[in-house]
């Protein structure tokens, strides 16, 4: 196979990136520049901070070598001659894992110089983050691979232009790139058959919260939402039989969905596991997969917490570069503490609207999104349980949460 | 095929800013068509500067909307987009103040802005050509909304010449890009993240370079002050002359700012944007010495007074076509009015022997105390 032939073939497959955009990797790969003379570079986002997010530490804490093969036959389609993994900082003991694995390869053959004789060059470098959720960013990361500090660039130019070193680079999910193996093995129209509609293959989910089995779950796209909560074969249903209240179906930057929209879209059909049905809606009455950090909260759960907990972390996360989000995450923490204290006004639920409205869309990077979209998605879906807070402020003051002090919102859908 | 190429005429791009055409090189940003248009339709910038290269896209205060890509591409454009770094494309459509989404997103960002930036304008030495005080003007409210204690910094020495108020910074970065690409070592950047990242020098050391000087002038907030200036006058007392010395490490190029005959303080010379002006295709940068050194009218050639077309307070001193009011007193009571009191005779403050500009520091009380000097009528007692 050419490499041209490498990258028909994920394109037919129809991969989407595995890391929470979900842009097409094929088309992605056909993107990418190649002048005469300039070396390009394939880079591995792992990089894995997302809160609820934990399917990439399993890939190559347990199968390593699915993502070496993956890189080599990346690498291959898109000319690269040194690729990277770049890892967060905290999946200190995966980064000996991954080193031994490619020491593995090199002394089989399959990287350096001539690969089975194939005359393609190929070596991998792994690159330790420091610990910053934002270096999960493509152009961050970039920038940390350089060695400066991690700061999204500005697009255009997009990396498949300009990217690390000022080289053609393209920057895949460790999942993503681990797919490519069987999309080779297979051939791309048979991954494609995988799944459903432009969901295609199989996709990991992590899965945390209150269920009874949390752990990281392969699936074919085309089960439903209900299913993978309740059936034993996945998360095993929610403890001691309590209701579900809400889910947040791809990682912590995800709008939140109250249980009748998770279960159900708008339209009264069943929800499924796949990019579609997950967004179907848009933010309205739908959410993303996004990664596939599936945190689920049962009916104790305060969401007003939940959000102040995810605020502080966007808040600290802020790389700081531009002012609507260095600011604003920052104001939005605070007026979360405030009504989840028990110190909030009515009006503080308007001004958080406001803020996270005035975040959104304004950013270098999406790391403002992911900020506002969960305090969006908590007041549309939840503002009665913000009100709550404001007034019974005693209670919230003692952290007497839940337990049915609030309106129900597990309503029947409307026909 | 390189000559048929030179022959050819070069290609003008048509954008349309606020419906107002403009005809503009391929690679020019919609904030530099704007600033060629001129007047309202041109978005504010506060991280944005021309000679730093690789500035701008920051702050987000210049965000325009985009509601024609090209005429190949008519799509418009989902987000809005930061204008200093969007170059046009034939065709291209642009709304800056007949957009409510720019206006309101605007808005957003001055608010953003103002959360932790003090309100000192009163004791600032930026004020009156600070750019976020225009800013706010132009697109803040006049209430805050944020009831929480503002972010505050320990006061971090930056070394002899320059001030660094952490507190006022906006984080721009522009002073990191100057002592990255102006001065041969760069000694201080941003430290931490989010909303409590700063600048600093890491370890306290000072910045000694001998552009760093520079750092001041393209600094749009009170961040970073001049020590031998710092609350000697208000910049709307002082008038702006250009002057020009020969000097071997730069333009030599100024403008000194005077009360009388002293000069409080040297600059750049600016643009009417604030940003530095350039010379025989360099940039105006100047040196330490120039900046701090030469504070004697006699070390400089004096052009003239300086233009400042930037809508600013110090426009006030249209003292160009300085007319003298007629003198109303005699013409009243017939004859020269007494001199009944000479202020310098019952108050220590603002002494003629006291030369603002060569005293180190600010200009306190002990500056001023007779006995001190040596000359005034407390001695005399």
């Amino acid at each position: 196979m050419s490499p041209d032939d490498v990258v028909e073939e994920v394109k037919k497959s129809g991969l989407r990136g595995r890391g929470g955009a979900g842009f097409p990797t094929g088309m992605k790969w056909s993107f990418l520049a190649k002048p005469e003379g300039v070396p390009r570079h394939l880079i591995v986002n792992a990089d894995e901070s997302e809160p609820g997010t934990f399917k990439d530490r399993y890939l190559m804490e347990h199968i390593p070598h699915l993502l070496i093969e993956g890189i080599i036959v990346a690498s291959y389609a898109l000319g690269s001659n040194t690729s990277f993994i770049y890892i967060r900082g905290e999946y200190a003991w995966i980064v000996d894992i991954l080193e031994q694995a490619i020491q593995e390869a090199r002394n089989n053959g399959f990287l350096g110089k001539n690969i089975l004789n194939s005359g393609f060059d190929c070596d991998i470098h792994v690159q330790r983050g420091a610990g910053a959720y934002i270096c999960g960013e493509e152009t961050a990361l970039l920038e940390s691979l350089e060695g400066k500090r991690g700061n999204p660039r500005i697009k255009p130019p997009f990396p498949a232009v300009k990217g690390a070193w000022d080289r053609p680079t393209v920057v895949n999910n460790v999942e993503s790139i681990s797919a490519v193996v069987p999309i080779i093995n297979l051939g791309g129209e048979e991954y494609a058959k995988i799944g459903v509609g432009k969901s295609t293959g199989t996709k990991l989910i992590s899965a945390c919260g209150n269920i009874n089995k949390p752990g990281v779950y392969e699936i074919d796209m085309t089960i439903s939402v209900e299913e993978f909560i309740y059936s034993d074969e996945y998360c095993g249903g929610i403890p001691n039989g309590k209701r579900l209240k809400a889910c947040i179906p791809g990682g912590s930057s995800v709008p939140i969905l109250p249980a009748n929209l998770l279960l159900k879209t708008a339209k009264g059909e069943q929800r499924m596991m796949n990019y579609e049905s997950l967004s179907d809606g848009g933010f309205q009455t739908g959410s993303m997969m996004g990664s596939g950090g599936f945190i689920v909260f049962d009916e104790d759960q305060c969401i007003v917490k939940h959000t102040y907990t995810l605020a502080r972390f966007y808040r600290h996360e802020s790389c700081g570069q531009c002012s609507p989000c260095r600011e604003g995450t920052g104001w939005m923490e605070k007026l979360l503490w405030r009504l989840e204290n028990g110190q909030g006004k009515m009006s503080d639920i308007d001004l958080l609207w406001e803020i996270q409205s005035k975040i959104e869309g304004n950013t270098i990077c999406p790391l403002g999104d992911a900020a506002a979209w969960p305090v969006a998605a908590a007041i549309r879906h939840f503002r009665d349980e913000f009100e709550w807070h404001v007034t019974h402020a005693e209670e919230a003051q003692v952290r007497n949460f839940g337990l049915a002090h609030y309106a129900d919102p597990i309503q029947p859908i409307p026909a | 095929m390189a000559d048929e190429i030179k022959k050819e005429a070069p290609q003008k791009f048509k954008v349309t800013i606020d419906n107002i055409s403009i005809e503009v090189d391929p690679g020019t940003t919609i904030l530099q068509a704007a600033r060629m248009i001129g007047g309202d339709v041109t978005p504010p910038a506060m991280c944005y500067y021309t000679p730093l290269q690789g500035s701008g896209g920051k702050c987000r205060t210049c965000l325009v909307e985009v509601s024609k890509g090209s005429e190949k591409d008519p799509r418009p454009m989902p987000k809005l987009v930061a204008s200093c770094r969007t170059t046009v494309m034939d065709g291209m459509e642009v709304k800056n103040i007949t957009s409510d989404r720019v206006l309101n997103a605007r808005a957003g960002v001055v608010e953003f802005l103002l959360l932790n930036h003090p309100l000192d304008c009163p004791i600032c030495d930026q004020a009156g050509e600070c750019h976020l005080q225009d800013l706010s003007y132009e697109h803040g409210k006049a209430g805050t909304r944020y009831e929480f204690k503002k972010r505050t910094f320990k006061p971090h020495n930056l070394g002899p010449y320059i001030q660094l108020h952490m507190t006022r910074c906006i984080l721009c970065y522009r002073c990191v890009f100057t002592a990255d690409q102006v001065t041969n070592k760069r000694q201080h950047g941003v430290l931490d993240r989010g909303d409590h990242a700063q600048i600093a020098t890491y370890i306290e050391k000072s910045l000694d370079n001998d552009f760093i000087g520079n750092v001041i002038d393209v600094c749009p907030v009170g961040a970073l002050t001049d020590k031998t200036f710092r609350f000697k006058n208000r910049v709307w007392f002082t008038k702006p002359v250009d002057a020009h010395r020969n000097c071997d490490k730069c333009c030599g190029k100024v403008t000194l700012w005077r009360r009388g005959d002293e000069v409080l303080r040297v600059t750049a010379r600016k643009d009417q944007w604030g940003e530095i002006q350039s010379y025989d295709g360099k940039t105006g940068w100047i040196c330490n010495e120039c900046r701090f050194e030469k504070k004697n009218v006699s070390d400089w050639v004096i052009e003239g007074p300086t233009a400042v077309p930037r809508h600013s307070v110090i426009g006030v001193n249209h003292y160009q076509r300085l007319e003298q009011p007629k003198e109303t007193i005699p013409a009243v009571i017939g004859r020269q009015p007494k001199l009944l009191m000479d202020i310098h005779e019952v108050s220590d403050v603002n002494q003629p022997g006291v030369d603002l500009s060569k005293i180190p520091g600010p200009a306190t009380g002990a500056v001023f105390n007779q006995k001190h000097l040596g000359n005034g009528k407390k001695e005399q007692e």
